[in-house]
């Protein structure tokens, strides 16, 4: 999101090239640079992932507290998302200048999530009115390379993936508080189902065609785009216009039907083999930061 | 469309020094000597009368004087080198210059020429009509003429190969990273140019057409198609070089060239993490087969 200076003829090269679909860097329109995940790193978390696209570099941190049900969803759980820009990410962050993001990408977060396709919170409850299980998910941007929505909730889908809920048991008691237990065992955990866990696609409008996953030069070429947060079962859940410039109905309508679901339901399918692929690796194989 | 990978697949580049001698390589806080009648010179402090390091680089000794080369540092200009900037400011009578550099340099009035190649005295009229040539966000190839006083550098286009850039693609690496040589202009065999910065910026644009122009006339028609391919193709093995610390310059990037069409491998495989290993690997042997 950083603002970049081009020259007139830099930006016609780049409007030629996405109309002949050769980008600067070899891509057609609909391809993503190469993107390099890894999940449980953070030992103290209940689940993390880092999540590295070309230059953007995304830390997720899940944390679970047992808490009590909001009183108009007594048998539900809850998601809490928090995202922290880092001053390192790019000189724009400096002091409070991140914030303002930080808390469009939280909201947009909040909104994919909230269709009851996505994540089922009934499993994070506990006891119905009482406890329920809140998982704090926490984002840190490490490093900002342009395309932030789309490496955050890949990063996001990968560390609830991987987050690990205690299970608890609960005794009833003769008096009227029953007693929660816990196992002893810090093995014995659930996981969440996160197979409709939407995916966020960034579609940035260039002349009469549109990009995915655009380089900070291509965002400045372009005035317009849509932020499509898309589920595992090919539905989508939020859509937030970015940009100043306006777009016309039936190109927001093809950019949604055609694109925003197809590429988004590629990189859910493709995502969720590689989560898969990583839990048969042995714990020895952790890169961590060192690389 | 999509490729991700584990981070455990990703394999790790080993760096091998192109000489075997061994360097004396400091990281910042490490004592270099603790002689006395050493002169203290760049990237180093003095404290109890030992001397340390204040920046990670290579220590270079001079008869008496001590200093570190840091690897990774800004721009250092030197008269003479050939820089490509942008504009970020249009002043009075000067344009200022984002060269990756500690200060923006400067590109005065009088260095750059009139369109048409007159010579006389730059009047009220040149000076409101600044704009018109190079305005905000336009790239600039000029060389290096003086240095001020607080270190910025002062730069001239007073030849027919410098001025305004047109199309093409810009990579910035590190300027330590760019080799020093007669002609950074090449006008490669496959079909595009580049220009490499001395500051870390190259340039890669279509083959530039021996015109008197002098960088007046922008060309904004359509790149062919082919064209575009060996620029993305020349943008994406110099963005592999830089990402294994190999030296930019037009053999080893033509062998970069060579190597990826000679794999066979699409233009954004070569976006692949153990594909840009791979190149730098065909280059380095390439160039051990040449020394032989």
């Amino acid at each position: 999101m950083a603002e970049i200076l081009l020259s007139e003829a830099e930006k016609a090269f780049i409007h030629h090239g996405v109309q002949d679909d050769l980008r600067c860097d070899g891509r057609t329109r609909l391809d993503y640079r190469p993107i390099i995940l890894e999940t449980g790193l953070v030992s103290n978390a209940s689940g993390s992932a880092r999540l590295r696209l070309a230059n953007s570099d995304i830390l997720v941190g899940v944390k679970v507290e047992l808490a009590s049900p909001l009183p108009d969803k007594p048998q539900e759980g809850r998601l809490e998302f928090f995202v922290d820009c880092s001053a390192n990410a790019t000189p724009e962050f400096e002091g409070r200048g991140g914030e303002d993001l930080a808390n469009e990408i939280c909201r947009f977060l909040q909104r994919s999530y909230a269709s009851g396709d996505t994540i089922n919170l009934s499993e994070l409850s506990v006891l119905t009115g009482q406890q329920c299980w809140v998982l704090y998910v926490d984002i840190l941007i490490l490093e900002c390379g342009g395309n932030l929505y789309d490496a955050v909730s890949l990063a996001v889908k990968s560390a609830l993936y991987a987050t690990q809920i205690p299970s608890i048991k609960v005794a009833t008691m003769d008096g009227d508080q029953p007693e929660l237990e816990l196992s002893d065992d810090p093995y014995d955990t659930k996981r969440l189902n996160t197979q409709n866990i939407p995916c966020v696609v960034t579609l940035m409008k260039i002349g009469n065609h549109y990009l995915v996953d655009p380089t900070p030069e291509e965002e400045c070429c372009s005035s317009s785009g849509i932020v499509v947060a898309v589920s595992g079962n090919k539905k989508i859940t939020a859509v937030r216009k970015i940009g100043s410039g306006s777009l016309h109905p039936d190109s927001l309508v093809s950019m949604l039907k055609q694109t925003g679901s197809e590429v988004g339901a590629v990189v859910n399918t493709i995502l969720m083999k590689k989560l898969l692929e990583e839990e048969t690796l042995e714990v020895s194989q952790k890169v961590g930061f060192m690389r | 469309m999509v490729d991700i990978r584990l981070a455990s697949e990703v394999p790790p580049f080993h760096i091998v020094a192109d000489s075997t001698e061994p360097k004396h390589l400091v990281t910042p806080g490490s004592l270099i000597t603790k002689e006395t009648g050493f002169m203290r010179g760049h990237g180093t402090y003095m404290q109890d009368d030992c001397l340390y390091s204040s920046v990670a680089g290579v220590v270079e000794r001079v008869n008496q004087l001590i200093s570190v080369r840091p690897l990774k540092s800004r721009y250092h200009g030197e008269i003479g080198d050939v820089v490509i900037g942008r504009v970020t400011e249009v002043s009075q009578k000067r344009w200022k210059l984002d060269t990756n550099a500690r200060l923006d340099s400067v590109l005065l009035l009088q260095s750059v020429n009139l369109p048409g190649g007159e010579l006389r005295r730059r009047s009220a009229e040149d000076e409101l009509a600044m704009r018109q040539y190079l305005k905000e966000g336009d790239l600039v190839s000029a060389e290096v003429q003086n240095i001020f006083n607080d270190g910025a550098l002062s730069l001239h286009t007073r030849s027919m190969k410098y001025g305004k850039l047109s199309q093409g693609c810009l990579i910035k690496v590190s300027p330590s990273l760019i080799r020093r040589q007669k002609t950074h202009f090449h006008n490669l065999p496959c079909g595009a140019s580049i220009i490499m910065g001395n500051n870390g910026f190259v340039w890669i644009c279509p083959t530039l057409l021996d015109d008197g122009a002098g960088g007046f006339v922008q060309n904004l028609e359509t790149v062919p198609h082919a064209d575009r391919q060996a620029i993305s193709r020349l943008r994406n093995c110099v963005t592999a070089l830089a990402h294994c610390k190999m030296m930019i310059y037009d053999t080893s990037i033509m062998h970069a060239y060579d190597a990826s069409v000679n794999a066979g491998l699409e233009i954004k495989d070569l976006l692949l993490p153990d594909k840009i290993k791979e190149i730098a690997l065909m280059v380095r042997k390439q160039f051990e087969m040449e020394k032989e």
